[in-house]
């Protein structure tokens, strides 16, 4: 038991360690303008296909359901209202944060620690850079502008799968699902969506570079560190998606 | 006698439960080539890699041309790891990366040379290590024996004053393993490069050092020359010696 929490301590301490000199390397010149529009091209435009499908089908099945569960109480004009508010606060940034956990965490801690073990990074420190710099800073540096732009896309696919829906399933026009989506959605709605999303990408970031960077052990280790990636990257959005919905709300 | 350039004071290292080094005491003197013999797991490869502090020690100092790194942080870490190379076992060549990139990365990073002169040094190691036409290729697209030769020539692109070299011929062939022990030799002749070379490979050993330290179970069990160890009466080196043939 003594030896899981300390084990346990020991991670989050690394990442708190990791997260403090990415900040400081983050401040550091030379900006390695190049390395960043990799990442943004990897991570970011790489990532459309798969979160937009998810939301749009998230949005159609949602309108579906709300107004079969709604038409008992005479609810159905308000399927709008409820589609646009609970994508743009809840599904938009969580759904994304997963698939993008999945895809684009997987894929940073298999890519450092294939160099983790293959001596790469040590290769990075041995000719005297740093592999936080290097490795790090463009990754979660890319992750953190894309995942916001990544989630408001999301938002505008979701809302429009819910459209579709309502048009062909329920019936409404086009002017009238829409009148509905803009007088729910605030701008407090929208800021709360997109903030979360800031913060998740700082978590699948961290989460997925620090288990790359630590890997050891071969393929068996780096398909290990990859896993654990996943997992505890979507729990953790899971988790603290509760903690700053109780922020936001209260803010 | 000047001071020696690599110092090892009583370094100890565990991992977990496991002791590595139980207090190594080793002076690498400048411009010698000094070869660290021992089995497989006897600690030599993080011996060496606390030279440029891959490691960081649990007890005892490690000295670096007169300065001692042991308690420096990365940052201040950059002064010694330019001036100490580092060959990897496997290489450990950037696999983004092309050949000239791997070569000219520690140029790019720590000079600010125009490209025109960055190309020609690049050049001129990769012709040490007597390759050419090879700077635009993957390392993917290289043979063990190529790929070690051209992270030899990364490591000392920045013209450093050591070099380490870990397992230099483990998995090549025999004939390939001779290219790169003479290419070792003709480092240390022609540039005056201090050298340690880390190895279980008995032959390679007596080819390239001028001295040779046996390390087993954590301590130096023996430190000499080439012709000392030939006549050692240590049983452990004299067993391992006679594996190979040597004695």
């Amino acid at each position: 038991m003594n030896g899981i929490l300390s084990a346990y301590l020991e991670e989050l301490g690394g990442m708190a360690l990791l997260t403090g000199s990415t900040f400081r390397q983050s401040l550091k010149r030379p900006f390695e303008r190049q390395l960043w529009l990799e990442q943004f091209f990897q991570l970011g435009v790489r990532s459309l296909t798969i979160t937009n499908v998810t939301l749009l089908f998230t949005g159609m099945v949602l309108a579906i359901q709300t107004a079969y569960s709604l038409s008992a109480f005479g609810g159905k004009p308000f399927v709008g209202d409820i589609i646009s508010l609970s994508v743009v606060r809840e599904l938009g940034p969580v759904l994304t944060a997963l698939m993008v956990a999945g895809r684009v965490g997987a894929g940073i801690t298999a890519e450092l620690g294939s160099m983790a073990v293959t001596e790469q990074v040590d290769a990075l420190r041995a000719l005297a850079a740093s592999p936080v710099k290097k490795l790090v800073v463009p990754r979660v540096g890319a992750l953190v502008v894309v995942l916001p732009m990544l989630t408001i896309l999301a938002d505008t696919i979701g809302v429009f799968g819910g459209l579709v829906m309502a048009m062909t399933e329920l019936g409404q026009s086009r002017d009238y699902y829409m009148n509905h989506v803009l007088s729910a959605l605030r701008v407090q709605d929208i800021a709360s969506g997109v903030g979360k999303s800031f913060f998740f990408a700082l978590l699948i970031g961290i989460i997925a570079c620090y288990n790359g960077l630590k890997a050891t052990g071969g393929a068996d280790g780096v398909g290990k560190a990859t896993t654990n990636t996943v997992v505890v990257a979507s729990i953790s959005i899971i988790i603290s998606d509760f903690f700053l919905t109780k922020i936001f709300i209260l803010l | 006698m000047s001071d020696p350039f690599i110092r090892y004071v009583d370094l100890v290292k565990s991992f977990g439960t496991k002791a590595v080094l139980r207090g190594v005491n080793l002076d690498v003197e400048q411009g010698e080539t000094l070869v660290v013999l021992g089995g497989s797991g006897s600690g030599k490869s993080v011996l060496i890699r606390h030279t440029i502090g891959l490691h960081r020690p649990d007890g005892g100092q490690v000295w670096v041309d007169g300065t001692e790194i042991t308690g420096l942080d990365e940052d201040d870490l950059i002064e010694t790891r330019k001036k100490v190379g580092m060959l990897f076992q496997a290489g450990a060549l950037f696999d983004s990366m092309t050949v000239y990139d791997n070569v000219a990365f520690a140029l790019h990073e720590h000079t600010d040379w125009q490209e025109e002169k960055v190309r020609e040094r690049v050049r001129e190691v990769l012709a040490l290590v007597e390759l050419d036409e090879v700077e635009e290729l993957m390392p993917s697209d290289l043979s063990g024996g190529m790929r070690k030769r051209v992270a030899l020539a990364r490591a000392v692109v920045l013209a450093p004053r050591a070099v380490l070299y870990d397992e230099p011929t483990t998995g090549l062939d025999p004939i390939i393993a001779n290219t790169i022990n003479e290419l070792i030799r003709s480092l240390q002749k022609r540039l005056g490069i201090t050298s340690i070379v880390v190895t279980h490979d008995i032959h390679s050993a007596f080819a390239v050092g001028d001295r040779i330290a046996f390390l087993h179970d954590g301590v130096i069990r023996f430190h000499g020359t080439t012709a000392e160890a030939r006549e050692t009466k240590e049983p452990l080196l004299r067993n391992f010696l006679q594996g190979g043939g040597y004695v």
